[in-house]
């Protein structure tokens, strides 16, 4: 039993009771339709024309020209309809929530992202929808709002805590706790209780899958280095999941370093935190000395949480991946350079991949590929990091 | 026999149901909540509930979750509740204690650690919210090399032949079974099929049952005792002494507790 919902020693199923009904009811729903062919026609149906996916691997000439070394490419999930990755798994869940005869989608969302892509398969799929979000990340992620509003969702602040991802997450457990007859929870990333993990991971690996293809068809070979940024980490296990059986490609996973690790206010849980059991899995967590989970800090709201899904645990354990901290200056400068050398606005999230591609490409030679998951586009952003620069002086 | 097993044969015997009560601890502080525990013990409560105070507590309703925010600022922790705990082990030989915590703040402290100074300051058994049957062993091991053993929950979700798995290795315990889906916290009603479903319960997994979440009123307490061992109150108690964190509150809860 341990190897199923387990990576290693991480993940599990660490949740009320109440819960692993629901949970085995959702796991047996999800491994029925992955056998089932008419499920999966749909769901590349809609990838196809309601995303608009395959996404482009763009060579970014101008921006690898001014590295030096290696020829970056992106891969641009951030040109999803809905502007990111997360779109890819809530199709996904929403296709099985219907399946599964269930009327009303609640999510916890960071940066909004995946509340609007929730929020977006509910309208096409007419089911309701409500969306718990940090009341910080309400402020600084207004747009997104106005954007769940749009759509018909229900935006629930919550104001416990330090207002932002994991006390949206807590309050969405207790939701789903009251309500779990009705309602299906869309968990957003690699995190949670099994299967939460692993059906995210799948719904996502679309990415890695159609990157891999697309690096071999265009360039005849396999990337040096998949560079990818992790809060709970499912654009990077989304496109980590295309080359895992390829030794030879460099996995690297970005976490939120904020203001440094060595200063404590940062979202770097592999990097900087310890073993440790958060909503439902067993993994690399921000804690204090008495177990108490502490309030993590990044510029981007999407990153900033303290745990991290079960798998990349084990990637970092077994070696298969490494894990580095970007801070929020690195990432802020990261953001400008894209935008300028390239005319593309990143999301302040994969601006963190963006950055340490800027520092290995370098290191490389002109023959070799860097492919970064661009995750989001960053007009989400805008406020955020005008208010950085303001509070900095830039 | 332990003091849960003792517990229980003597309630047998007499004919009577068993009133656990739940406390956050370090509420608003360690010593406070020491003189709570004294009060409602002395008025009548059969099962001590000590609850360790977690930041994240995604099983609980505004009033524990409130209690536990507080006292947490206040320095609660693990350590200090043991240290409670041992103080009033000395008071009370016979009551049996259950710490009743979420697995993190365990967990982190060390599991071997956690089972050697528990056992030491008198606790019977831990009831980890968030810790399933599936998840359950590496808890259980060092618990039961300490002589201690671990309360599982039962939820409205659960079905039957799952409540025998989970009773299976721990009829040393008692089930404590959740009487409605949600957060904890006193309810207006309580599901009119609970009778039916503590029935079924304790003869599926021939333990002892006491139910608990919802219950904040005599009428209620009575009414499920009909159909089980007992029950638990916890978020009522809790309320009393947000509201009067003082010798009134103290007095109140001795009221409270008389009044079951």
């Amino acid at each position: 039993m341990k190897n199923r919902t387990h990576y290693g020693i991480y993940g599990g199923q660490y949740v009320a009771e109440t819960l692993m009904t629901p949970l085995a009811e959702l796991e047996r729903a999800y491994f029925e339709a992955k056998k089932d062919p008419s499920f999966q026609a749909e769901f590349d149906s809609l990838m196809k024309h309601y995303v608009g996916r395959e996404s482009p691997l763009y060579h970014a000439e101008r921006l690898s020209g001014f590295c030096g070394g290696a020829k970056i490419l992106l891969k641009r999930e951030d040109l999803n309809h809905t502007g990111a990755h997360k779109i890819n798994n809530t199709i996904g869940q929403a296709l099985l929530a219907k399946r599964m005869g269930k009327k009303k989608l609640f999510a916890e969302t960071g940066a909004g992202m995946h509340g609007v892509a929730t929020a977006t398969v509910a309208a096409l799929f007419g089911m309701e929808c409500e969306v718990f979000m940090g009341a910080v990340d309400v402020e600084r992620q207004a747009p997104n709002v106005e954007r769940m509003r749009t759509l018909g969702a229900k935006v629930t602040a919550v104001t416990e805590g330090s207002g932002t991802l994991k006390d949206a997450m807590n309050e969405a457990l207790r939701r789903w706790i009251t309500e779990v007859e009705e309602a299906f929870y869309v968990i957003g990333t690699v995190a949670g209780p099994y299967p939460y993990p692993m059906m995210v991971r799948d719904f996502q690996s679309v990415i890695g899958i159609e990157a891999r293809r697309q690096c071999l068809e265009e360039y005849g070979k396999l990337p040096a280095e998949v560079i990818a940024c992790v809060g709970g980490g499912s654009n990077a296990m989304g496109i980590f999941a295309g080359f895992l059986e390829d030794p030879s490609v460099r996995l690297i996973g970005v976490e939120a370093g904020g203001k440094g690790i060595e200063t404590g206010e940062h979202a770097a849980s592999i990097c900087g935190g310890r073993l440790g059991v958060l909503h439902g899995s067993k993994c690399y967590l921000l804690q204090t000395d008495e177990g108490q989970i502490v309030d993590t800090y990044s510029v981007s709201a999407g990153l900033d949480y303290p745990g991290v899904g079960p798998e990349h645990c084990l990637l970092h354990d077994t070696g298969r991946a490494e894990y580095v901290a970007i801070n929020d200056d690195e990432a802020i400068h990261a953001f400008d350079m894209l935008s300028r050398y390239e005319g593309i606005i990143p999301a302040l999230e994969s601006s963190h991949a963006v950055a340490e591609a800027l520092k290995r490409a370098p290191n490389l030679s002109g023959d070799d590929l860097i492919i970064v998951n661009l995750s989001g586009r960053g007009d989400k952003d805008m406020q955020s990091v005008k208010n950085y620069k303001a509070q900095k002086g830039l | 026999m332990n003091r849960i097993q003792t517990l229980f044969a003597k309630a047998k015997a007499e004919n009577r149901s068993i009133f656990t009560a739940y406390l956050t601890m370090g509420y608003p502080d360690m010593a406070f909540s020491e003189k709570a525990v004294e009060a409602l013990i002395d008025h009548g409560v059969d099962i001590m509930e000590f609850g360790v105070p977690f930041s994240d507590p995604m099983a609980d309703g505004p009033v524990i979750r409130d209690a536990a925010r507080i006292a947490l600022q206040n320095g609660a922790n693990l350590k200090k509740i043991l240290a409670s705990i041992a103080r009033l082990r000395k008071r009370y030989p016979t009551v049996p204690f259950i710490l009743f915590s979420y697995y993190n703040v365990i967990f982190s402290y060390g599991l071997e650690r956690f089972a050697e100074e528990a056992e030491q300051a008198g606790v019977d058994a831990v009831l980890p919210v968030d810790v399933v049957l599936e998840e359950r062993e590496e808890l259980l091991e060092p618990l039961r090399r300490h002589n201690m053993t671990i309360v599982p929950l039962v939820a409205p979700t659960t079905h039957l032949d799952r409540v025998a798995e989970i009773a299976r290795g721990l009829e040393d315990s008692f089930l404590y079974v959740i009487t409605v889906n949600g957060v904890t916290g006193a309810r207006a009603e309580l599901p009119h099929e609970l009778t039916r479903r503590l029935h079924d319960i304790r003869q599926v997994s021939g333990m002892p049952v006491l139910a608990g979440f919802g219950i904040g009123k005599p009428e209620q307490a009575e009414a499920v005792c009909r159909a089980c061992d007992g029950f638990i109150v916890g978020s009522a108690i809790v309320k009393i002494l947000l509201d009067n964190p003082n010798d009134e509150g103290l007095k109140k809860i001795a009221e409270f507790a008389s009044s079951f």
